[in-house]
């Protein structure tokens, strides 16, 4: 079959239309919910991986356009699907599959009428994230991504009862709507004066000066990055991610923020044209302020979600890092090196996409079986939830980079692209770009610190808190997951392994979309090296193939367990813990969630706005309390708006409230008009 | 065309290393001892301790889980790779195109993550502790390392152990002030990440003292045997990895049968060098308080960092 | 070969000078002063020997007479006589200092890329490390809330000064550097005596006193 004849593109928006049609229906089944979680949601995942299997298809075929005769009169709806919207869709694909399976089982208890408002908001939401990815001009992409924007607010505030989830759901909608003004301004920008048109072709052909092209790439990166979660714009997530119903955090940090990814490429690479290495060097530098603030914050949490929603930041910052030295080194006239950096952060996205949406599978799971989120009650659940455990684990090794799973390869190519740097010609940036390098090696091993105190304050060790109380309360009932939930988490497990060990092809797939967007690709020698390794450029200059270590550790493994019982013996005895002969232990001994924190704290202290609590020497009961808060906070966001409260109380004064006053406001007007007119 | 002589001059190598690890453990401990004017307890030590523990009957705890069972083979597994990758005896075999030396950092941070994991599995604050403290050496080290091993690339214009063993060991014998800070360098990270004293003391019982000892705390026997066993072999890792990168004269290049013996002999006499000056140190210094190790570490990278700039200044 | 022993001695002299930025007691300080000044005297001294250039031998001796021996037994004369044995403090901590300190280095080293293309000598690459000790040199003047640490600033920033002469211009005239190194002794006598002064009206040596003198 002839790939390239294939209407992807119609399919696509077909399958976008047959989403808002499913959360459409859902709206007429009045009162069981049944419909919704047998029917709906299993039709939806058959959806996403219809989407998938076309976006796959459509890599490394020309682009598609049509034009759908919707919106206004002169302005109809181009959509258009080329490489770099395929590899996005095929994200969007994988993991609505495994969200919506997930989502199957997750929302069986619900009540039918919430139920039912809230499966159409989320049919609009993967729907509009389809046609973000699929628009082809800027009326077209505003609109979606509004009403992308729209959607996710209504699933953020679906609990809205609560006061601190209102709260939430108003400051996301705040910062995106000053993200879509600032993308608003940058289309202008990008029209340069002239008009010829929304579309992206037309915006394509405009030829900006230096300054222009900066204040646009500015903006763009503005408006993008508060989508995307970069600092200092990233006070939303931490709120929102955790205050929506799990598979929709899931939906929301492992797609979602991908979106504004996709738009800032192919703003800068593709509408704007030719980066500057000073905005390389700007990207990749907030990437790294991103990634250790992310991942330093996300280390202080003691609320699961709100770990995972930091920790989105501090992938964002990665892939920012990625994209950054793919600028510089484009800009610096190193094509190879830079469709390299392009690579890696485009599979960084696509990695984040799938263990990060499985890990808040994972968190939703618990807390739809225990009703908890604070690590500090949780504890010893590997053997209440030994499924979502391991689901959870693999999303952990996969997050914290660890060979073979799959973080690991986007960040070695990372690593890879920063040490090209010796090409460089100006000195500054040879010697910083390793810099960053160092940077976001710090970033990842602080990664594997927080996730070993996720995992291990939440599943390993013994009950805590309210776990302990529901042991003794409800007995063994079954608190693991569901069918549907453990499926739908099995799937996005496998994609987190797949694309683990087989990099190489990966990266063959993602270099087809790296020469649509910039015409240049890795080279020759990088893409024959076969399935089994993985090779940036040559194999005397690195490679990297993860088959090996999985069949090596898995038949040392295998092979040790067996000689040793063979050998010797496979003798066990069970016995209360040994801890140094100390006779009492309770399940207070263990670490707290602030505890593991607190060498961070210590060492970090600067970035923090730490409150404490210390006892005194006459407390009746001593307590010991700590509160981190995010220093943008105090620093930047309640001074500009106590300062729009003080400029809103001034212009104010205008509302006088006498009929008279606004009809000499009036009056004022006709006549300045009738001056000007002249 | 599967390269069998290559094949098994790796799987050759992988058990000398495996085999050869207690030894240099036991070389150490004997010559930290002659300097502390004790007798010592013979170089073949740790073999016996290995063939008592592997006789034991293993004592778990109770609500102990599957990923504490499973983590001392996980570990030797691991080990068993990273030994089968280090250039022990000869570059250029079948393995070593499976990983750089930034996937060697990935098994040791592999290694590192699941042996924290399994210290919070039994609940104890001592495996709190010392999965805590594990963890914040880890990540200190981590770019340290990564920084050594770049000044190392950016020399060589390689990130493959082979390629980069083989540059530096045709050129002729120049002092590199960016090789030498940065060996400086890989030095306080081979102390931090061994558990070695100044960071660690490997053979303390008090438990403000530990890191590493805590951890290991709750196992017996043959999964007491695997762990100590690991701990060798990664510390037998770490010094060839140095030894490889600053010394790497007399290695055998591809699978060279007739350079066997030269390699052995050569390998053997600088690691025993290495040891009695591992032994040296450890005897010459106190153990740092733990919120000393940052600095230590911080300036390791320090140097690592001035290294690869007075590279890109002078070339050399 | 002479080259790449200058080149080690520049990579220690530019590491002291960070070792100087971090470290906490004074008596280190002045110890690690007198060792910059031996790995500047050694390789002035292989500049000498490599290129025959005599007046240079003097220089190397001058440097080990004066940096080795006598300033720093002048220094311990002076923290004895004001007894002052305390751990230094700075004005923002070691590793923010520590990371402006390898700022400055990237800059000095981006600085001095082109200049060192244009001068003639065989250690002309280390150029770039001369101008960033004497930067570091300076910030660490800035950064230290006492007086004693301040002045070993000043003296570290003539070696580096001093270091930059020999690696780019194989040296000031000999005359100029016997005025030098005469002015710098005498500097150290007059700080002296300062100090005591300053002592006196404030019993103490935090410079921070110091603020009070202006107009108000």
């Amino acid at each position: 079959m002839n790939l390239a004849a294939f209407p992807s593109a119609e399919a696509a928006v077909g399958i976008g239309v047959s989403w808002l049609a499913l959360g459409a229906l859902s709206l007429l089944e009045s009162e069981r919910a049944r419909f919704i979680t047998r029917l709906v949601f299993p039709a939806s995942a058959l959806i996403s991986f219809v989407l998938a299997a076309v976006s796959l298809s459509a890599v490394g075929t020309p682009a598609q356009t049509f034009v759908l005769p919707l919106g206004l009169p002169d302005l109809p709806f181009h959509v258009r699907l080329d490489s770099l919207s395929a590899l996005f869709l095929f994200l969007l694909g994988i993991c609505s599959l495994g969200i919506n399976i997930y989502a199957s089982g997750y929302f069986r208890g619900e009540a039918a009428g919430k139920l039912k408002l809230l499966t159409l908001q989320y049919h609009c939401f993967l729907a509009s994230m389809a046609f973000v990815l699929l628009a082809d001009d800027a009326y077209m992409f505003m609109v979606a991504w509004e009403t992308m924007a729209l959607a996710s607010y209504f699933l953020v505030i679906t609990e809205h009862r609560q006061s601190a989830i209102r709260r939430a759901g108003f400051i996301y909608v705040l910062l995106a709507h000053i993200g879509a003004i600032s993308i608003l301004l940058c289309f202008g920008v990008l029209q340069d004066g002239g008009f010829e048109g929304y579309s992206f072709d037309a915006l394509r052909g405009v030829e900006l000066t230096p300054f222009w092209a900066s204040v646009a790439f500015l903006l763009a990166l503005t408006g993008f990055g508060a989508k995307a979660g970069m600092i200092p714009l990233h006070i939303w997530l931490p709120e929102a991610h955790p205050a929506a119903p799990s598979p929709v955090s899931a939906l929301m940090s492992g797609v979602m923020l991908k979106t504004a990814i996709y738009a800032l490429i192919r703003v800068t690479f593709d509408l704007i044209g030719s980066p500057l290495w000073q905005w390389g060097l700007l990207v990749a530098v907030i990437g790294a302020l991103t990634a250790l603030f992310g991942i330093l914050y996300a280390l202080q949490q003691n609320d699961l979600k709100r770990l995972l929603a930091y920790s989105s930041v501090e992938n964002i910052g990665v892939i920012l890092i990625g994209l950054g030295l793919a600028m510089i080194f484009f800009a610096a006239g190193h094509p190879e090196a830079g469709a390299l950096g392009l690579i890696a952060a485009l599979y960084h996205a696509l990695n984040h996409g799938v263990y990060k949406s499985l890990l808040f599978l994972g968190a939703g799971s618990v807390l739809h079986s225990t009703g908890i989120r604070s690590l500090n009650e949780m504890g010893g659940l590997i053997h209440r939830m030994p499924h979502v455990a391991f689901y959870f684990l693999i999303g952990a090794l996969a997050i914290s980079a660890l060979p073979p799973l799959n973080g690991f390869a986007s960040e070695w190519l990372i690593f890879q692209t920063a040490l090209q740097a010796g090409q460089l010609g100006n000195g500054v940036l040879r010697s910083v770009v390793p810099l960053l390098a160092a940077m976001l090696a710090l970033a990842a091993a602080l990664t594997a610190r927080c996730f070993v105190k996720a995992f291990g304050i939440a599943f390993l060790g013994q009950p805590r808190g309210k776990v302990a109380a529901l042991a003794q309360g409800e007995g063994h009932e079954h608190l693991d997951a569901g069918v549907c939930e453990r499926l739908g988490m099995a799937w996005l497990a496998i994609w987190c392994v797949l694309l683990g060990i087989f990099p190489s092809t990966v990266v063959g797939v993602i270099n087809e979309v790296c020469i649509a967007v910039t015409g240049a690709g890795l080279p020759r020698s990088a893409l024959g090296a076969g399935v089994l390794w993985l090779v940036p450029s040559t194999q005397a200059q690195a490679s990297y193939g993860p088959i090996v270590f999985l069949i090596v550790i898995a038949a040392v493994v295998l092979v040790t367990y067996v000689a040793v019982r063979g050998a010797f013996h496979g003798r066990i005895r069970r016995a209360p813990p040994w801890d140094c002969g100390y006779p009492e232990q309770t399940a207070r001994m263990q670490d707290s969630s602030e505890g593991f924190g607190q060498s961070i704290r210590v060492i970090f202290a600067p970035i923090f706005r730490i409150s404490r609590r210390v006892p005194g020497p006459d407390d009746l009961q001593p307590k010991f309390e700590v509160q981190v808060e995010d220093k943008h906070w105090h620093g930047l966001y309640l001074p500009v708006a106590r300062a729009i409260d003080y400029l809103s109380s001034k212009v104010g004064l205008l509302q006088q409230g006498r009929i008279s006053i606004y009809l000499l406001y009036s009056f004022i007007t006709l006549i300045a008009l009738l001056v000007f007119a002249q | 065309m599967i390269d069998w002589a290559g094949i098994a001059f790796q799987i050759l190598q992988s058990v000398f290393v495996v085999l050869a690890a207690p030894l240099l453990l036991g070389w150490v401990n004997q010559c930290r001892a002659w300097l502390q004017n004790r007798r010592g307890p013979g170089v073949l030590r740790p073999y016996f301790m290995l063939w008592r523990l592997f006789h034991k009957e293993a004592v778990i705890a109770h609500h102990a889980s599957v990923l504490f069972r499973a983590t001392p083979y996980v570990l030797f597994g691991c080990m068993w790779l990273a030994a089968g990758i280090v250039p022990v005896l000869a570059t250029d075999l079948p393995f070593a195109f499976a990983a750089d030396i930034i996937a060697l950092v990935g098994i040791f941070a592999l290694a590192r993550v699941f042996i924290a994991l399994a210290a919070m599995d039994i609940g104890t604050s001592f495996g709190g502790i010392g999965a805590r403290r594990e963890m914040l050496i880890g990540f200190l080290a981590e770019p340290a390392m990564l920084m050594t091993l770049f000044t190392a690339a950016f020399l060589s214009g390689s990130t493959a152990l082979t390629t980069i063993v083989e540059a530096l060991a045709h050129r002729e014998f120049a002092i590199h002030p960016s090789l030498a800070c940065a060996a400086v360098a890989f030095l306080m990270v081979l102390l931090a990440e061994n558990a070695r004293i100044p960071v660690d003391n490997p053979a303390t019982h008090l438990e403000l003292t530990m890191i590493h000892e805590a951890m290991i705390l709750e196992y017996s026997a043959r999964h007491l045997a695997l762990v100590e066993w690991a701990a060798a072999i990664k510390l037998f890792a770490y010094m060839t990895i140095g030894v490889a990168l600053f010394a790497p004269w007399g290695i055998a290049e591809g699978s060279d049968w007739g350079a066997l013996p030269v390699a052995i002999a050569a390998a053997a006499l600088k690691l025993a060098l290495a040891g009695a000056g591992l032994a040296a140190l450890e005897t010459v210094s106190a153990k740092f308080r733990v919120f000393r190790a940052p600095e230590f570490l911080g300036t390791a990278f320090l140097l690592a960092v001035l290294g690869m700039l007075v590279y890109f200044l002078t070339n050399a | 070969m002479a080259q790449q022993v200058v080149n080690l001695l520049a990579t220690i002299l530019l590491i002291i000078a960070f070792a100087m930025l971090s470290q906490r007691r004074v008596l280190s300080l002045i110890r690690l002063f007198a060792w910059q000044g031996l790995a500047l005297s050694v390789s002035t001294a292989i500049v000498a020997y490599s290129t025959g250039q005599t007046h240079l031998w003097a220089s190397a001796a001058v440097t080990l007479v004066l940096k080795v021996i006598v300033l720093p037994i002048v220094l311990h004369k002076l923290i004895d006589q004001l007894n002052v044995r305390w751990d230094v403090e700075t004005l923002i901590n070691v590793p923010t200092t520590m990371l402006v300190g390898i700022g400055l280095a990237i800059f000095a080293f981006a600085l001095a890329t082109p200049i060192s293309e244009m001068a003639g000598t065989v250690t002309r690459s280390t150029l770039g490390i001369a101008l960033a000790s004497v930067l570091l040199s300076f910030l660490m003047m800035i950064v230290r809330r006492k007086a004693i640490p301040q002045v070993i600033g000043f003296l570290a920033m003539e070696n580096g000064l001093f270091f930059a002469a020999t690696s780019a211009t194989y040296g000031m005239p000999l005359v100029v550097e016997l005025g030098i190194a005469l002015d710098v002794l005498v500097g150290t006598f007059v700080f002296g005596i300062f100090f005591f002064h300053i002592r006196e009206t404030f019993d103490s040596l935090d410079i921070r006193h110091m603020e009070t003198l202006k107009e108000d």
